[in-house]
C-alpha cells in the first residue's frame, strides 16, 4: 500500500508541524511518499525527507505551483495517482481547497477531516460539529483524505529519504494568483501552539482585543477569537476557532469573554486543559472548562498577567 | 449571465444534534430543519449580482428529500427567479454525497449553462466541505473556495479567500465555482409579498435518474457515537485560585 501525502507549504517554506502531524495518521496507511509542490521549494523537500515515516519525497518546483492554486495542483496530484492508493493531506485550508477536486477527477468519494485510521479503508470523522463521530468505509479504490491535526502528534526526525525531482503537467490556466494578505506575527502558530488565548464578544473592541494579546505573550501562547469577534471587526478571519474556523487542540486554552456557542466549542473541546473567564456564570463555556472564573474580564485579565510574573 | 446556487436543507443552525443511542446516526424525526447557512449567504450574494446589473437570472437547485422544497421556496422568496429541486427519496437520514451531488449539479449546468455557481463553503450536517470543489472539478473550471469578497466583471471572477494564514485573492476566468464564507454578506429575510410571490415562480422537479446519475453511496457508514463528553471543571473564586490551579495541578504554566 502506498501513500500520497500532500506536504502543506507556506509559500515556498515547509509548514512542517502540520505535515509532521499528517504523516502520524498516513504512516499507519502504508509507505509514505511526500509530494512538495510549490516555487523554490528543493529545501522543503529535503526537511521533509527528513521526518519520521516519509520512505520518498517528489519535488515539483515551479511557478505554478507557487501559490498552491488547486487547479494545477490538483492535475499534478491526478497525474501521480497510479501508483497510490492513498492521498492525504491536512484538513488546512490549502488541502482542503485541492484534495476534494482531486477526488471528483479520479471519481471518487472525499474523505475530510478524519480523527481516526481503524483499517486501510476506515476512518472515523467528527459530523454536526463534532457533535457526533461517524465511522466511515470506504469502497473506493483511491481514498482521497484530509487529516485534523488537532487529533494527531508531530513525528520527529528520522533517516533522510531520498528526494527526486518530477516535472510539472499542464496548467488548465482557468484560475491565477493576485495577491495574499498576510499578517506577519512572532507569535505561535494557532494549530500548532502549546496554549492558546481567545477573546469573545465580551472583549467589547478591536482595541480592548490587545488585552488578550497581552495575555497570549505572556503564555506564549497563540492568539484566537470566537467567530462573534471575528465577525464584529475585533480580530481577523484567520484567528477564528470553531467549526468553521480552526481547530486546536493545546494543552492549554484560555477562554475570554466567549460565552461557548456549540460553533466554537467543535474548535476547542479536545484542548487538555480548558479555562473560561467569563461575567456570566451561566455561560456554557463553564460546562466544558476545567477551571471557570466568573468576573470581570477587564479585572481578572490585567489581574492575571500581573500575578503571571 | 446566469448564476446557479445550489442549497442544501440541513438540521436548523440552533438545534442541539442528537445521536441515537442505537448507533444508527443523528436523529432528523420531528427536528426544525432550515437552509444550510452558508447556501443563505450564497442566495443573497447572487442577488446582490442581479440587483448590481450583473447577474439576468437566478436559478436555485436542491438535491434533496421530497421536503428540500422548502429550502428552495425560501430561495424564492428571498428573491431567486426559478427553481430545481432533484428529489432523493423520504428519508431525511439519507444523505446523497458530494460527489453524487456535484454530478448532478454537473449535469444542470451542463444544461443552464451558469457564467457563475456560488455556493456555500461546507454544509453544517456532514462537515465534509467538498461539493464545490467536486463540481469545479468536473467542470473542469476554476474555483475560489472560502470566499469572502467576490467582484465579477468582464468574463472575470476576482475573489478574496479566507485561508489559513489570513487572505488570498485570485482572479477565475468564468465560468467558475465560488464558494462562501460567513463574512461574505449578511442575507435578507424574505418579505411577506416575496413570499406569496414566491409561489408563483417555476419550479422544476425532476429525479436524479432523469440525469442519468447514479447516487448510490461510496462511503459506508458503519456507525456514529457521541463524542467523549468533557465533565464541568470547578469555579474558583479568585485569580490568585486560578494561578494556583495552573501552576500545581494541571502544570500548564
Amino acid at each position: 500500500m502506498a501513500v500520497l501525502l500532500v506536504a502543506e507549504l507556506n509559500g515556498s517554506s515547509l509548514a512542517t508541524d502540520l505535515t509532521a502531524k499528517t504523516i502520524c495518521a498516513a504512516r499507519q496507511l502504508g509507505s509514505v511518499t511526500a509530494l512538495c509542490a510549490s516555487e523554490g521549494c528543493e529545501e522543503a523537500a529535503e526537511e521533509a525527507g527528513r521526518l519520521d515515516g516519509v520512505d520518498k519525497v517528489l519535488v515539483a518546483s515551479d511557478g505554478r505551483y507557487g501559490h498552491q492554486l488547486a487547479e494545477p495542483t490538483a492535475e499534478l496530484i491526478v497525474a501521480l495517482s497510479s501508483e497510490f492508493e492513498h492521498i492525504v493531506g491536512p484538513a488546512s485550508t490549502s488541502a482542503q481547497n485541492i484534495l476534494p477536486r482531486v477526488a471528483a477527477l479520479l471519481d471518487v468519494m472525499m474523505i475530510s477531516d478524519i480523527t481516526a485510521v481503524i483499517d486501510d479503508n476506515t476512518f472515523e470523522r467528527p459530523i454536526y460539529a463534532g457533535n457526533a463521530i461517524q465511522t466511515v468505509q470506504s469502497i473506493d479504490h483511491h481514498k482521497v483524505i484530509t487529516v485534523r491535526t488537532a487529533s494527531y502528534d508531530a513525528v520527529g526526525e528520522g533517516t533522510p529519504a531520498p528526494v527526486v525531482a518530477i516535472e510539472p503537467v499542464a496548467d488548465p490556466g482557468s484560475s491565477s494568483w493576485v495577491e495574499d494578505r498576510v499578517a506577519a506575527s512572532d507569535r505561535p502558530e494557532l494549530t500548532s501552539a502549546r496554549a492558546v488565548v481567545s477573546g469573545g464578544r465580551g472583549v467589547g473592541s478591536h482595541d480592548d482585543f490587545e488585552l488578550i494579546e497581552k495575555l497570549a505573550d505572556k503564555l506564549g501562547a497563540a492568539v484566537g477569537a470566537s467567530r462573534a469577534a471575528v465577525d464584529s471587526g475585533f480580530a481577523p478571519n484567520d484567528w477564528q476557532v470553531g467549526q468553521t474556523g480552526k481547530v486546536v487542540a493545546p494543552d492549554l486554552y484560555v477562554a475570554i469573554g466567549i460565552s461557548g456557542a456549540i460553533q466554537h466549542l467543535a474548535g476547542m473541546k479536545d484542548s487538555k486543559i480548558i479555562v473560561a473567564i467569563n461575567k456570566d456564570g451561566e455561560a456554557p463555556i463553564f460546562q466544558v472548562a476545567d477551571y471557570g472564573l466568573v468576573a470581570d474580564l477587564f479585572t481578572a485579565v490585567p489581574e492575571l498577567i500581573d500575578k503571571l510574573d | 449571465m446566469k448564476v446557479l446556487v445550489p442549497v442544501k436543507r440541513v438540521i436548523d443552525y440552533n438545534v442541539k444534534v442528537r445521536v441515537r443511542t442505537d448507533g444508527s446516526g443523528v436523529d432528523l424525526a420531528n427536528v426544525k430543519m432550515s437552509m444550510n447557512p452558508f447556501d443563505e449567504i450564497a442566495v443573497e450574494e447572487a442577488l446582490r449580482l442581479r440587483e448590481s446589473g450583473i447577474a439576468s437570472e437566478i436559478i436555485a437547485v436542491s438535491v434533496g428529500v421530497r421536503k428540500a422544497q422548502l429550502v428552495l421556496r425560501t430561495a424564492l422568496a428571498m428573491g431567486a427567479d426559478r427553481a430545481i429541486h432533484i428529489v432523493t427519496g423520504d428519508d431525511p437520514h439519507v444523505d446523497v454525497e458530494p460527489l453524487a451531488v456535484a454530478k448532478i449539479l454537473h449535469r444542470i449546468v451542463q444544461q443552464e449553462q451558469p457564467g457563475l455557481v456560488l455556493m456555500g463553503k461546507q454544509a453544517i450536517d456532514n462537515d465534509l466541505n467538498a461539493t464545490g470543489q467536486m463540481l469545479a472539478g468536473l467542470m473542469a473550471c476554476g474555483q475560489a473556495t472560502f470566499a469572502s469578497e467576490l467582484r465579477v466583471d468582464d468574463g472575470q471572477a476576482t475573489a478574496t479567500r479566507e485561508v489559513d494564514g489570513g487572505l488570498q485573492v485570485v482572479q477565475l476566468t468564468l465560468p467558475c465555482v465560488v464558494t462562501v464564507d460567513l463574512r461574505m454578506n449578511e442575507p435578507r429575510y424574505p418579505s411577506l409579498p416575496n413570499i406569496r410571490k414566491a409561489r408563483r415562480k417555476p419550479f422544476a422537479v425532476h429525479g436524479p435518474e432523469d440525469l442519468g446519475v447514479d447516487i448510490s453511496p461510496r462511503l459506508n457508514i458503519l456507525h456514529t457515537v457521541e463524542p467523549p463528553a468533557r465533565k464541568a471543571g470547578e469555579i474558583l473564586s479568585t485569580v490568585d485560585d486560578l494561578v494556583a490551579k495552573l501552576r500545581d495541578e494541571a502544570e500548564v504554566i
